[in-house]
């Protein structure tokens, strides 16, 4: 499916505005109200500069009775807050109407608690780099009047230090602490305990050295410590939000009010998540269906591309279960909701998509490889030293000390910093060509593909079909002659009356002109009018009783005019603008790539014979998409899935790593790592990014890695003081951020 | 020498007044939006704060 840009009002599908009485009023729904004053959220795309921002502020403001219209561009969420009459649908159309797709903030819950996440963090951060800039100037002047301060003066501003380091130990620290003492209780070990380990000695063994009044305290190097460990979590925390929110937005640009009719046979407007088993619900002509519901009357055709990959529409009648992303099509038909929106997914994709996040979690992320080297590492190297000085006769505190700045110097600054600076760098980056990430792990995984599996329609074509040809009684005739045109002038006539999308197609060939009068609509037949005493009639090869036609390449339509001959439109779907551009990029890459549809076997085949792929599967169902993506994991291959689809939602979960174009439902979104918008050369740019990104994060670990040589023999041999740990804890974290900073320029 | 007994707490107090301003800046939503007021300050007709 294309991207659906202007859901603006109950217009789910984006065909055409819905006709019919109790329509979905469209937003007055997602309205909050508190005393006289209401308040909407909501998602605003398309605005890039200053210009849009105060073009959409000040349309908006300009309303009557707004008090608040502002525009967060880095998000793209808008809060409005009004007093009076004013409908929350002007205020879309009034955006919309400048030319932004707009639509309202459903999961705001969700965005708000990662939100606090990254503030309570960001805090933390703040507070940390407050104590490093304060301690470094008392440790500063300690270390400029070594050999000349008094013991006195010295005592009293280690004191200093600690009073400030305890406090910002205790509420910086408690994310290290929580999630090493959550760790060990279930019984392993995470990043977080050697930290914890590491944090908590130093500051011991800091106190114990003021209160003895010893030259070194490690104060500065304690607080040091946690300010870059926060910085990296900071990062971390930001990436995640940020993709959260962009892929939320693109999930809501689809949603919309669901019309429910109430025991008195009223239709009411409600949100989607409103909607309990049971609920009687209408489903006007090019309305999407947001729940699973079963059919108890009227009888209509329905595009059912999205949940099976099948790209002409079936005919359902009463008593049918129609799943929910399936566009009514041809007649306002009335069910009953058979699970909440929320459940309402084919409840085997539901089991696959867990599957496949449990495979997913396990995967050994670089950093987690890395820590589980460093950590036995760095601890028996800290206690062979402190083993090492006693046997040699130094005294306890002696040996503790060197023990406790081995762990300080080797300390995981650089490690902490060494994958998500490179993944913001880059994130930021594949953000501004509309690359959304749903987590800085994918580009681990993405970048070890060497495997794609297409999903056909939406994904390597636009999903709906074009124009390609007419026949006269199987004779082919020229598309721009003028009998053509008189053709497919009377067939669009007919054709206008419907929102199936041959119909549709017919029409975007001709553009807008006359409707015949009385056009009747047949679900699962075609269209049939009068027209100056004949009967016209267009629709498929067995309603029209056309028994001897070759077979066609794609879909086709009938169009008989009572006048004997027998004419077919043959359609076929277009390729996606840069399919074949991206598919050659991919392959100088070194990438192979097949396709796996759900769609027949014919348009499978010339789909594939066009663009040069050899290894295609058509028919396939959800189970066939999975079971093939399983013999690929098998022959050890990574695969990157591409699909859009409800029935590519398992396969995309199991995948090595998985993308979804923008206009995809939002279970397939969940279920992938990227969201892309616009055409397909987004996915060799996303490899091309994840190999770079990969290879920069590999440095990182290596530079980390370096310096921990140079630092332990030091360390060991107990020539660190507080001083040096300074300058190695910053200089190695300064080395890895500047070289993830490469990413950016190139 | 003795000096240092105020300038110590002196530029403690400075600092936690840096650090207060740092998180009322937070939690006031400053760092929400990390593109918008760059255009904002730009806009002439922007007379008056809309908050």
């Amino acid at each position: 499916m294309t991207a659906i840009t202007a859901p603006v009002q109950g217009c789910p599908s984006g065909l055409a505005p819905p006709a019919g009485a109790g329509q979905a009023s469209g937003l007055d729904w997602f309205v909050r109200q508190s005393g006289g004053e209401h308040t909407i959220d909501l998602i605003v795309r398309g605005a890039r500069c200053g210009g849009c921002l105060s073009k959409i502020e000040k349309s908006v403001g300009a309303l009557t009775g707004v008090s608040v219209a502002r525009l967060n561009l880095s998000t793209g969420r808008m809060r409005v807050r009004w007093q009076g009459t004013l409908k929350a649908d002007t205020i879309a159309e009034t955006v919309s109407g400048l030319g932004y797709d707009v639509a309202p903030q459903t999961d705001s819950a969700g965005d708000d608690s990662k939100a606090k996440e990254e503030r309570t963090l960001l805090i933390a951060m703040g507070v940390a780099g407050f104590a490093v800039a304060n301690i470094m100037l008392l440790s500063v002047s300690i270390w400029a009047g070594h050999g000349e301060m008094g013991e006195a003066t010295r005592k009293t501003l280690h004191l200093l230090s600690g009073v400030i380091a305890l406090p910002v130990l205790i509420f910086s620290g408690r994310h290290f602490y929580k999630s090493a003492w959550v760790a060990l209780r279930a019984g392993h070990a995470n990043m977080d305990v050697p930290i914890s380990l590491a944090l908590s000695l130093a500051f011991g063994i800091s106190v114990f050295e003021t209160w003895r009044g010893g030259e070194h305290a490690y104060f500065d190097a304690v607080v040091m410590l946690l300010f870059f460990l926060l910085i990296g979590r900071f990062l971390d925390a930001r990436l995640r939000r940020q993709a959260h929110s962009a892929a939320n937005a693109l999930a809501a640009m689809q949603t919309s009010a669901v019309t429910r009719i109430n025991a008195a046979g009223e239709a009411h407007a409600v949100a989607a998540a409103d909607i309990v088993a049971g609920d009687r619900i209408m489903l006007a002509a090019g309305e999407r269906a947001m729940v699973d519901m079963r059919l108890v009357s009227g009888v209509s055709d329905v595009d059912e591309s999205l949940v099976t990959g099948e790209s002409l529409p079936r005919a359902y009648s009463a008593g049918m279960v129609l799943h929910a992303g399936a566009i009514n099509l041809t007649a306002t038909v009335q069910g009953e909701a058979l699970r909440e929106a929320s459940d309402s997914l084919l409840s085997q994709i539901g089991e696959m998509l867990e599957a496949g996040e449990q495979r997913r979690s396990a995967y050994r992320k670089i950093a987690d490889k890395a820590v589980a080297l460093y950590v036995p590492f760095v601890h028996t190297t800290a206690a062979l030293a402190c083993i090492g000085w006693l046997l040699m006769g130094a005294s306890v505190p002696e040996a503790l000390m060197i023990a406790v700045a081995t762990l300080i110097i080797t300390c995981p600054c650089a490690l902490a910093l060494a994958a998500p600076v490179a993944q913001v760098v880059a994130a930021g980056d594949l953000f501004k060509r509309g690359i959304y990430l749903r987590s800085g792990d994918a580009f681990e995984r993405l970048a070890e593909i060497d495997h794609i599996v297409f999903d056909k329609t939406g994904t390597l074509t636009l999903g709906t079909p074009q124009l390609q040809a007419i026949e006269v009684n199987g004779a082919a005739i020229n598309l721009d002659g003028d009998a053509a045109r008189g053709i497919i002038y009377d067939a669009a006539t007919l054709a206008r009356a419907s929102h199936h999308p041959l119909s549709r197609a017919l029409v975007a060939y001709t553009g807008a002109g006359q409707v015949a009068t009385g056009v009747k609509e047949v679900a699962g037949a075609g269209l049939r009018a009068e027209v100056g005493g004949q009967s016209w009639r267009l629709g498929s090869q067995v309603w029209l009783g056309v028994t001897d036609a070759q077979e066609a390449s794609g879909p086709t339509l009938w169009f008989d005019r009572d006048d004997g001959a027998q004419v077919r439109f043959v359609f076929a779907d277009h390729l996606q603008d840069g399919a074949a551009d991206a598919l050659n990029a991919l392959q100088a890459q070194g990438i192979t790539v097949e396709v796996v549809s759900g769609d027949r076997e014919g348009a499978v085949q010339s789909l594939a014979a066009s663009l040069g792929i050899a290894r295609w599967q058509a028919a396939a169902s959800p189970q066939d998409k999975v079971a093939r993506l399983e013999t690929l994991r098998g022959e050890g291959r990574k695969v990157l899935m591409v699909g859009d689809g409800l029935n590519d939602a398992g396969a995309l979960s199991l995948a090595h790593a998985s993308v979804t174009p923008g206009g995809a439902m939002d279970v397939s979104q969940s279920a992938s790592d990227a969201v892309y918008s616009g055409g397909l050369e987004a996915i060799p740019a996303l490899l091309a990014v994840s190999q770079r990104t990969r290879s920069v994060m590999r440095q990182n670990f290596g530079l980390a890695a370096g310096y921990n040589v140079i630092a332990v023999p030091i360390a060991v041999m107990g020539f660190v003081t507080p001083l040096i740990a300074a300058i190695a804890m910053s200089l190695s974290s300064l080395v890895v951020t500047l070289n993830a900073i490469r990413l950016r320029i190139r | 020498m003795s000096i240092i007994v105020y300038l110590i707490p002196v530029a403690l107090l400075l600092g936690l007044c840096g650090l207060g301003a740092f998180i009322w800046s937070i939690r006031s939503g400053q760092f929400e939006d990390m593109e918008g007021p760059a255009y904002r300050i730009l806009d002439d007709e922007d007379d008056k704060p809309r908050r």
